[in-house]
């Protein structure tokens, strides 16, 4: 199990490298624009573009965060065993559901 | 009785002394303070041999070649894990004061000695034991020394388990179940040695639960290796050769 | 408090990777919960950024953008030393890192004023 986590964690952090550039850029550019809420939804809403660059953002990140977060909870808490990967798992679950909707959020009008 | 001063040939370069700390008793044990001559060319095994020779002579401690090559005089001097006989006082920074502590990672035993046990259970863990095919009646099996493989596991294989690494390693500090950079640069000098028959074990070994991936590279070990290996770089080779297999299972 | 032998780059490396990326962990959820006010519309989620107004907030935004950027630069750092066959040459990756990163911080705040 731990070369799969240790693969997963290092695909989807390939992933989120350039995912993660886009986002800043895109925050730097809406800061600079001085875009409030409504500006910004006007761009995501109705983007097939927004949809699938955030949806694969999200899921990329409800794996990348649970997996890194394991190892710091067995190794600065000691916790460790089944109730640790369950916690774990439920953790990337509720990111993956909390990111989907916040998605559906922006980009369905 | 803190302090303690010594009785002959206590006089130091131009009678100077410094003030030692050395560790006393087990896990619950303290740091005593001991005054010894500075002398030129000292090393700090020096110290501690001079502190049990003239002033405290129950000071367990562990020594051999004392010329850098055993790696058995392994101490935890001002805070770093290092081969006292390697360990000029005059190089050890903050010289003001010296303390001498027994290595980290490991049971103490009594002042500076610690069970090396666990350590080598650790290797033995990771499956990291050589486990070949022929007998003497065969031939040995050619091996170019000039392959890939060969020069990867030639850089690993020095290592003559000193403990420093074990020492330095904060993971090893963290997560028992850990074996180690010492144990994971023996394993892939292993992954790498064409001869070794024991590979799917070794594999499964370095791949599951406190192996190569709780690794997460901090570099530790190869800062502190005494014999300038990096176990480091073995344990991103395990890791890439032990992914490929469990990526399959 | 850190001891002697973790007086070295790669632990500072490894130690501000784990602090951002807990980070990160903690803020992720919060962020999809405000971004989910979209769905009562625009107001709904400028009533939500107007809260963020206030300037400690303001700091806090500029030290998870920080956070994002470091953590990106010092994973990165990461997947250079695990996939390609390095010798030496790791303090510079994680010094490099994390001034690409402390760039990206600024980049943002110069970007606010």
């Amino acid at each position: 199990m731990e070369a799969r986590l240790f693969l997963l964690q290092r695909l989807s952090a390939a992933l989120l490298a350039p995912l993660v550039l886009i986002h800043l850029g895109t925050i730097l550019y809406a800061v600079r624009a001085g875009l409030d809420a409504e500006a910004i939804l006007a761009r995501t809403q109705a983007s097939v573009f927004w949809a699938l660059f955030y949806g694969l953002f999200v899921l990329a990140a409800a794996i990348h965060a649970p997996i890194g977060l394991r190892a710091v909870l067995r190794e600065w808490l000691a916790w460790r065993g089944r109730s640790l990967d369950l916690a774990m798992g439920l953790f990337g679950l509720a990111l993956a559901l909390l990111g989907l909707r916040a998605v559906y959020a922006v980009v369905v009008p | 009785m803190q302090d303690q001063t010594g009785g002959p040939a206590d006089t130091g370069q131009d009678g100077e002394f410094m003030a030692v700390r050395i560790w006393r008793g087990d896990a619950a044990g303290r740091y005593r303070t001991y005054r010894v001559p500075r002398l030129r060319n000292q090393t700090v095994l020096d110290v501690v041999t001079w502190v049990q020779r003239h002033l405290e002579p129950t000071l367990a401690y562990r020594f051999a070649c004392r010329v850098g090559m055993c790696g058995s005089c392994a101490m935890t001097v001002n805070g770093r894990p290092r081969w006292t006989c390697r360990t000029h006082t005059a190089a050890v920074p903050g010289r003001a004061s010296l303390e001498i502590g027994p290595l980290r990672n490991l049971p103490v035993i009594r002042d500076l000695v610690v069970d090396m046990t666990p350590f080598f259970e650790k290797w033995q863990r990771a499956q990291a034991r050589f486990e070949g095919r022929l007998t003497r009646r065969d031939p040995p099996l050619p091996v170019r020394p000039e392959s890939a493989a060969r020069r990867e596991a030639d850089l690993a294989i020095e290592c003559i388990n000193c403990g420093v690494c074990h020492a330095a390693c904060e993971v090893v500090a963290w997560d028992p179940a850990y074996v180690g950079p010492a144990a994971l640069n023996r394993a892939w000098s292993l992954a790498r040695d064409e001869r070794h028959t024991g590979q799917a074990a070794l594999r499964a070994a370095v791949g599951g639960d406190g192996g190569t991936f709780a690794c997460h590279s901090h570099g530790a070990c190869s800062e502190h290796c005494p014999v300038g290996l990096d176990p480091s770089r073995s344990i991103a080779g395990l890791k890439r050769w032990a992914a490929r297999q469990g990526a399959g299972d | 408090m850190i001891r002697a032998s973790s007086r070295h780059w790669g632990f500072a490396a490894a130690i501000l990777h784990r602090i951002s990326g807990i980070a990160l962990a903690v803020f992720l959820p919060l962020h999809f919960l405000v971004l989910g006010l979209a769905l009562q519309g625009a107001t709904g989620l400028d009533a939500a950024l107007s809260w963020t107004e206030n300037s400690l907030l303001k700091a806090s935004e500029v030290l998870l953008v920080a956070a994002l950027a470091l953590h990106l630069a010092l994973g990165l750092r990461v997947l250079a030393l695990e996939f390609l066959p390095w010798r030496g040459a790791r303090k510079g990756l994680a010094a490099g890192a994390v001034l690409l990163a402390l760039g990206m911080g600024f980049g943002y705040l110069a970007a606010l004023g």
